[in-house]
């Protein structure tokens, strides 16, 4: 981490944008697992995601993105096929 | 150079007048409603370019000044009392992200009781604040400090509080030099902000969340900034010096380098405390003054150096610090001196909510001294004066 002569005055952000470089994945206590066979790519996880964390690709998800996934766990309560499972984090 | 007769209220927004600032956001508050009042009408009248925000409260006029300031504005305000104590959450904003506003204090009692006149009790209690501040003794310093609170605050960028007795000099009208507008354009010069927040070509964040993570390492940057404001002070007032003939230090002697006994006091005292000096000495007792005018960042080698030959110190505090032992500037000169010096330090909390303080009084102060430089024997190190 870095020292208090190498970051800007006063906790400015300088660097517009920068927050991509918080992974906030590191706060999660339990992990989202998705079943392949169950999914029905209804996106309804991706519209619920509050983090972006859901990845669209060609209109079918392609992962989870654990770097910025909290482990909120809307997701698994909103699917309707109940393809996703809550894991704990280890 | 001009010679003008005005109080000290008038005189702020005289120098606000000539500083012209980019915007001031203010609210009014006795004694010190007469400077924005006043300022108010300059703007009114088209001499100046500032924006003038009237706020509905000091929480807000604060809040303005500091987005004003992050917008990269030059900004000005002034407050007093139950003002700056509203002002409470917000004052501390300023100083760490290094935004360089300045607010005059027309220093004023806290209630309650309730009580509209002088003590320091206001500022006092801001002194962990992060402003840098600085006490004038009269009109003249009033509108001096003002000016170099400026380039103060530029230079350091960290807020500023210049502050002086409320009623006592804000009210009081006095032979006044002001320099020419020119002079006080060139002397501050042009304010170019490091990152302004209307910089649109290159968008900063101020005041994110800051965890345990990182927010020590910003305080550390904040102590080394205050560090560094001490030199500024001094450098500053060597300039001005030039423009004005007029020197400004972090404090200054009166016949204290030949000095048994010492007063130390803060604003309008030290006028009172110099007849008082003047009238030990025609009775051959060696008494001297040391008036301090920065109180942050705390001057503490120039007192060292100041009180070197002083075998007793009388620390003058118009506020007091309940529960502590002594008021805060005696506490603060106790702490300087511990180890460095072998005088005998005591406190005198006078003039609260106004009480007058007069020369017979100091005098006294300097009999009390006197005698424990002369037995070693100190009966209270903390003692009311003039209290009934």
């Amino acid at each position: 981490m870095k020292g208090w002569k190498e970051i800007p005055e006063g906790g400015l952000i300088l660097e517009p944008g920068n927050s991509i470089g918080y992974k906030t994945g590191s706060w999660r206590s339990q992990k989202p697992i998705r079943n392949e066979e169950k999914c029905s790519h209804c996106l309804i996880c991706w519209a619920y995601c509050p983090d972006s964390a859901i990845i669209v690709e060609n209109k079918k998800i392609k992962e989870i993105d654990y770097n910025y996934c909290k482990g909120c766990g809307i997701c698994a309560n909103e699917c309707p096929k109940k393809a996703i499972n809550m894991e704990e984090e280890k | 150079m001009k010679v003008l007769g005005m109080n000290g209220d008038t005189a702020v927004a005289y120098a606000m007048k000539q500083i012209n600032p980019d915007v001031v956001a203010g609210y009014p508050i006795t004694p010190q409603t007469i400077a924005i009042e006043k300022f108010s009408e300059y703007v009114a009248d088209g001499e100046v370019d500032t924006e003038f925000v009237a706020t509905e409260s000091e929480h807000s006029a604060m809040s303005a000044c500091i987005g004003a300031s992050a917008a990269g504005g030059r900004v000005i305000t002034s407050t007093a009392s139950a003002g700056l104590a509203f002002m409470w959450e917000v004052l501390y904003i300023p100083a760490p992200l290094r935004l360089p506003i300045v607010m005059n204090v027309m220093n004023r009692a806290l209630s309650a009781p309730i009580n509209i006149h002088c003590d320091h009790s206001d500022s006092m209690g801001a002194r962990d604040s992060g402003w840098i501040q600085i006490h004038g003794e009269n009109v003249q310093e009033g509108y001096d400090n003002l000016i170099q609170a400026v380039k103060i605050a530029e230079k350091a960028r960290l807020p500023v509080m210049p502050c002086f007795d409320g009623f006592i000099v804000s009210h009081a009208v006095e032979r006044l030099e002001v320099l020419d507008d020119k002079n006080v354009k060139d002397f501050i010069g042009i304010y170019k902000p490091k990152h302004p927040l209307l910089d649109i070509k290159h968008p900063i964040t101020y005041g994110p969340f800051d965890l345990y993570d990182y927010y020590m390492e910003h305080k550390r940057q904040q102590h080394e900034a205050m560090e560094n404001a001490l030199k500024i002070v001094k450098d500053v007032g060597k300039e001005y010096m030039k423009i004005s003939g007029r020197n400004y230090d972090t404090l200054s002697k009166y016949k204290l380098d030949d000095a048994d006994i010492a007063v130390i006091a803060l604003g309008s005292t030290a006028g009172t405390a110099r007849v008082a000096v003047d009238n030990m000495r025609e009775k051959g007792i060696n008494a001297g003054l040391l008036k301090l005018r920065l109180f942050r960042p705390f001057p503490r080698e120039d007192i060292i150096n100041a009180l070197k030959n002083v075998k007793v110190v009388a620390v003058m505090d118009r506020s007091d610090s309940f529960g502590s032992f002594g008021a805060p500037l005696f506490s603060e000169v106790r702490s300087a001196l511990f180890r460095k010096s072998n005088a005998e330090i005591v406190n005198y909390i006078y003039g609260l909510g106004g009480r007058d303080i007069t020369v017979k009084d100091i005098e006294g102060v300097f009999k009390d001294i006197k005698e424990i430089s002369k037995t070693g024997k100190v009966k209270n190190y903390v003692s009311y004066l003039g209290v009934r």
